[in-house]
């Protein structure tokens, strides 16, 4: 008969109107800034429409989210912050945009690279967010952050972060990343470890050959 | 790096083969390095390419291009062709010397050559005699230059290869156009004056107009033709896309599709990236289905490098690219309904699903749309906690409840059924002709899916039904897709129940990897069609020519034949059936 | 930083320091105009399926008043540039923004429209649609996820609410002059750039020349 897929249409409509409803019903009195109704109902589990009261409520981000990078640094006792970035450059070589620029210094007594990054820049009106940078950079000094909330009035003023604007605390690291951070801290711990062997090694090896440079 | 074995060097064996006997001044084995298929000369193009459609049922087209390869100062323009009942690709190229690119065109065998041919000239500069149209499709008439070929510099240029030396370890940060004298992303030629100059219009597009019919109206009225635009903005072109249709009162007599304007020189990019840094770009090509992309260029580099995943990897990548087809076909139904007048409700119940599949992105790629997942031999990272158990829900419990639902409300509706049923017809042959891929193809009644006919990772392994239909309607491009949702969601069931515990990377994931050199042709079932790689690797760390066989870019070659003899109101459910995506048309 | 920016203080002239009227006035006047920003159905790339996302039920553009998506530039207020701007497009885009009607806002959203993106280096791209247009507000983002850009639009909110009556150019009798649209050559060509093009022409080949090859 003609009309009944019409009407059978206006059945779902229907049905999807009042999930809604019945939703709200079940979590009523609670039904919103509730964190418990909020993850049930942002979930595969949601009946209904499922609205975030975006900026009273915000969405749980899953912590591989990725925006803008931002760079790690360590607070040492003594109040210092002890950058983890090397500057070894590898980041700005595979970011795709090639949005990064690193500004390394030469010891002017040495002659040798200083390790820590004199400047650091990322252009996030080019930045792609892509986590090229974070995934291969070797010291676990450059990672994806999760704030969102970065519109600005006038670009030219505030787009180029620099290395202020980048830096971020170990701990702020471990606060929004946990499982990647006990991973990238088990990471170092080991490289650590390796290094202080290796280095034990060649000493060993340095103190053979002396010796036997002596007999 | 070039003294290393590529997997296609062992095909090329000396002996003159069969189809060299059979074709013999005709086809010669292109015995380069790496490189397979055969040479064809350019006079005797068209006759091959005949023989090769009629006698050898080669009848798809799947892609045209070109190189341009300025050491050898040569052009070749690449052919593949395959059978539509399945099979590898059979390969022929065409060189013409650089100076002077002159190919015969292939519009008469091939009508799919159409659009990729204007491409090429647009692009690369190669003539096509005898190409029906050739102008510019994704720049503008009058731009200067061919800006794929390798000594063409744009304004903004830095170097010939990334990495750009002046990032590290100086810096000095800048933006570019600071140092442009223009202050734009501009470049004139020397003798260019704006004074006295007339800009080209669109005097090409209107030809024809304003002539006086009496068909299509019965014969008894006298209408004036009338030329209407459509786009580039309008919200039903999905995107910056623009028709220019001649009407006959309400009837499309005739119908111009152009596109460009999302052109974001993806390719010419391309060449410039190493082979990781396309990754992410690849993810905006058909950014409602990134995965896909991301599966298909993976598939296309690994085959250059002679690599294989990870069995778990295959499974995600199975898991991740099917639930990538239920995104984007749940998308293109809503939007579908939007085009035919049931304004939003429909997009709204079937974005709702698609939010949810993007959670499980977000979680584990770290991004809902721009997901960045493939590595060589890889993904990124392994699946995060829990992901597992989400997919499990909504494949097992949700979705199918959705779709059904979905299927309840639209597919007997009669407003859709009378909207829908006959219009925009691609009759089989037709379809084939015009290289059509994906559910506009299967809509008109040629089961032909990459995924069965030329299977890749581990689709083999998988039971699951090519959706297939015969009227070649809109209706029956939609009912296609619904069908294919519940076939993704069959395979994702399988995928999700089989998946192995173990490595996600064959050997260390490098940021700098080693290419071997030669090229590549690599192609998956995207949701949108049949997208396809072209990969000429020359050792180095960037590729020497990446290609895209855009699908709805080669969809739309057929769009101008469905519209004809219909409403104007009809162009946009066409159009909304064929489900375009302005990232990948343009590229 | 976001706390400087949003605090905006209602600028009022000295003359008028201490008329309660103005200041109520642009209150209720702000007020209205802010939950009521109608943008333009205007979707050029990847980032438009987030705006459409955005309108969508989950995250609800309805909230702020902002679900009511225009086709025609005449009855929109704000131009949400979704998208990467191709010289191709800019034309039509310079062409939309001086049909809509004053008070008009511009929100750039994503790293494409704010400065060039991804694409930047590419011949067929603008880098940032504010070299044609007046831009309010920058989401920066690849694509902002429904969030960031419902975050810029409370920006847009914010900057609505520091407007004027008396300050604002649309109340002013001198016109509000068009922006002049730019035409496609052998390159985009800009007609504000047409007084010195020789000159700089001239400047460019000299970099050309001055490039390494
Ligand atoms: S890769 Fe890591 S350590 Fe190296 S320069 Fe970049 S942030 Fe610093
Ligand atoms: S996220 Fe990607 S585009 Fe952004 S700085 Fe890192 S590598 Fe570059
Ligand atoms: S900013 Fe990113 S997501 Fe948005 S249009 Fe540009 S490339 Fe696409």
């Amino acid at each position: 008969m003609y009309g009944v897929g019409i009407v059978k249409g206006l059945g779902v409509t229907l049905k999807h109107f009042i999930a809604t409803y019945v939703d709200d019903l079940r979590w009523l009195g609670h039904r919103y800034y509730n964190p418990e109704a909020f993850a049930v109902r942002q979930s595969p589990k949601a009946r209904g429409i499922f609205t975030v009261q975006y900026p009273e409520e915000k969405l749980t981000l899953p912590e591989e989210f990725r925006y803008i990078p931002f760079l790690i640094y360590d607070e040492l006792e003594d109040g210092t912050r002890q950058d983890r970035c090397v500057s070894c450059g590898i980041c700005a070589k595979v970011c795709p945009p090639q949005c990064i620029w690193i500004v390394r210094l030469d010891d002017p007594e040495t002659g040798r690279p200083i390790p820590d990054p004199a400047d650091f820049f990322i252009d996030v009106d080019i930045c792609m967010n892509c986590g090229l940078c974070s995934e291969y950079c070797p010291f676990e000094a450059i990672r994806m952050d999760h704030d969102y909330e970065i519109s600005t009035y006038d670009r030219f003023a505030e787009n180029i972060y620099d290395k202020e604007k980048l830096d971020r605390p170990a701990s702020y690291y471990a606060s929004i990343r946990p499982r990647n951070y006990a991973f990238d801290e088990a990471t170092i711990v080991e490289k650590k470890a390796k290094k202080a062997a290796s280095e034990a090694a060649r000493k060993q090896r340095a103190a053979e050959k002396s010796q036997r440079t002596n007999e | 790096m070039t003294e290393e074995e590529s997997p296609q060097v062992e095909e090329a064996t000396r002996e003159p083969d069969d189809m060299e006997q059979q074709f013999p001044g005709v086809l010669t084995l292109d015995e380069r390095k790496g490189y397979g298929g055969y040479l064809v000369p350019p006079d005797k193009l068209v006759e091959f390419a005949t023989q090769l459609r009629d006698e050898l049922g080669y009848d798809y087209l799947s892609s045209v291009t070109g190189v341009d390869y300025l050491p050898e100062e040569k052009m070749e323009v690449v052919y593949h062709a395959y059978r539509t009942q399945g099979g590898p690709a059979f390969v022929f190229k065409a060189q013409v010397p650089r100076g002077d690119p002159v190919v015969p065109s292939l519009v008469g065998v091939w009508l799919g050559a159409d659009f990729q041919e204007r491409e090429a000239w647009d692009l690369l500069g190669i003539r096509f005699t005898g190409h029906p149209n050739l102008r510019r499709i994704l720049m503008w008439e009058g731009f200067e230059g061919h800006p794929l070929r390798k000594d063409w510099r744009e304004a903004y240029y830095e170097e010939d290869a990334k990495p750009f030396e002046n990032r590290f370890p100086e810096g000095g940060v800048y933006r570019i156009e600071d140092k442009i004298s223009f202050g734009k992303n501009v470049k004139y030629p020397s003798e260019f004056s704006p004074e006295g100059w007339i800009p080209e219009g669109d005097e090409g597009l209107y030809a024809g107009v304003g002539q006086i019919s009496t068909d299509g109206n019965g014969g008894t009225l006298k209408t004036d033709q009338l030329v209407v635009n459509l786009g580039p903005q309008h919200p039903s072109t999905h995107g910056v896309f623009r028709m220019v249709v001649t009407l006959d009162g309400e009837t499309v007599i005739d119908l111009q599709p152009v596109m460009g304007y999302l052109h974001r020189n993806h390719e010419q990019i391309g060449e410039r990236n190493t082979y990781i840094m396309n990754m992410p770009y690849t993810d905006r090509l058909d950014y409602i289905s990134s995965m896909s992309n991301n599966f298909g260029y993976a598939l296309t580099v690994e085959k250059l490098m002679g690599i294989k995943p990870p069995e778990r990897t295959e499974y995600i990548r199975v898991i991740m690219a099917e639930l990538t087809r239920i995104v984007n076909h749940l998308w293109s139904i809503g939007f579908l309904l939007n085009d035919l007048g049931a304004f939003q409700t429909p997009a709204l119940y079937a974005i709702n699903e698609r939010e949810l599949v993007l959670d499980v992105f977000e979680a584990v790629s770290g991004s809902r749309m721009m997901c960045n997942y493939f590595r060589f031999g890889g993904l990124a990272r392994d699946l995060p906690p829990g992901t597992l158990q989400t997919i499990r829900e909504l494949i097992f419990e949700r979705l199918p409840r959705r779709i059904d639902e979905l299927d309840l409300y639209l597919t007997d509706n009669e407003i859709v059924r009378a909207r829908c049923i006959g219009v925009g017809v691609l009759p089989p042959e037709k379809a084939v002709a015009f290289s059509a891929a994906g559910p506009v193809l299967r809509a008109s009644g040629v089961p032909y899916d990459v995924r069965r006919a030329d299977p890749y990772g581990i689709y083999d392994r998988f039971d699951f039904e090519v959706a297939v239909r015969y009227g070649g309607d809109v209706y029956d491009r939609y009912l296609v897709r619904l069908q294919e949702i519940r076939e993704s969601i069959r395979i994702v069931q399988q995928a999700v129940e089989d998946i192995p515990e173990g490595e996600i990377q064959t050997g260390k994931a490098l940021y700098q990897v080693r290419v071997p050199a030669g090229e590549a042709y690599g192609r998956v079932e995207n949701p949108k069609g049949e997208l396809g790689f072209y990969v000429v690797s020359n050792g180095k760390p960037n590729p020497w020519r990446y290609h895209i066989r855009a699908p709805s870019f080669i969809n739309l070659t057929a769009l101008a034949e469905m519209c004809k003899g219909h409403k104007v109101a009809d162009i946009v459910a066409i159009l909304g059936s064929i489900d375009i995506i302005l990232g990948e048309v343009d590229r | 930083m976001s706390e400087e920016l949003s605090n905006n203080e209602n600028p009022v002239p000295e003359s008028l320091q201490g008329q309660i009227a103005i200041t109520s006035l642009d209150k209720i006047y702000n007020w209205s105009r802010r939950s009521s920003v109608w943008p333009m159905t205007f979707g050029l790339a990847c980032c438009a399926i987030e705006m459409i996302s955005t309108a969508a039920s989950r995250y609800d553009m309805a909230r702020f008043g902002m679900e009511v998506f225009r086709a025609s530039p005449r009855q929109a207020d704000l131009m949400i540039v979704s998208g990467t701007v191709t010289k191709k497009m800019i034309p039509i885009i310079v062409r939309l923004y001086n049909q809509m009607p004053e008070p008009k806002y511009v929100l750039a959203m994503g790293a494409c429209a704010s400065g060039g993106g991804p694409f930047k280096e590419g011949y067929n791209v603008v880098s940032g649609v504010d070299k044609f247009v007046p831009v309010d507000v920058y989401a920066p983002g690849c694509p902002p996820t429904p969030q960031a850009l419902l975050h810029s639009l409370i920006r847009l909110q914010e900057k609505i609410d520091g407007q004027s009556v008396l300050e604002v150019p649309w109340y002013r009798r001198e016109p509000i002059e068009e922006i002049p649209q730019p035409v496609l050559g052998p390159d985009l060509v800009d007609p504000r750039d047409i007084p010195d093009f020789a000159e700089k022409l001239k400047a460019q080949e000299e970099r050309l020349a001055a490039e390494p090859e």
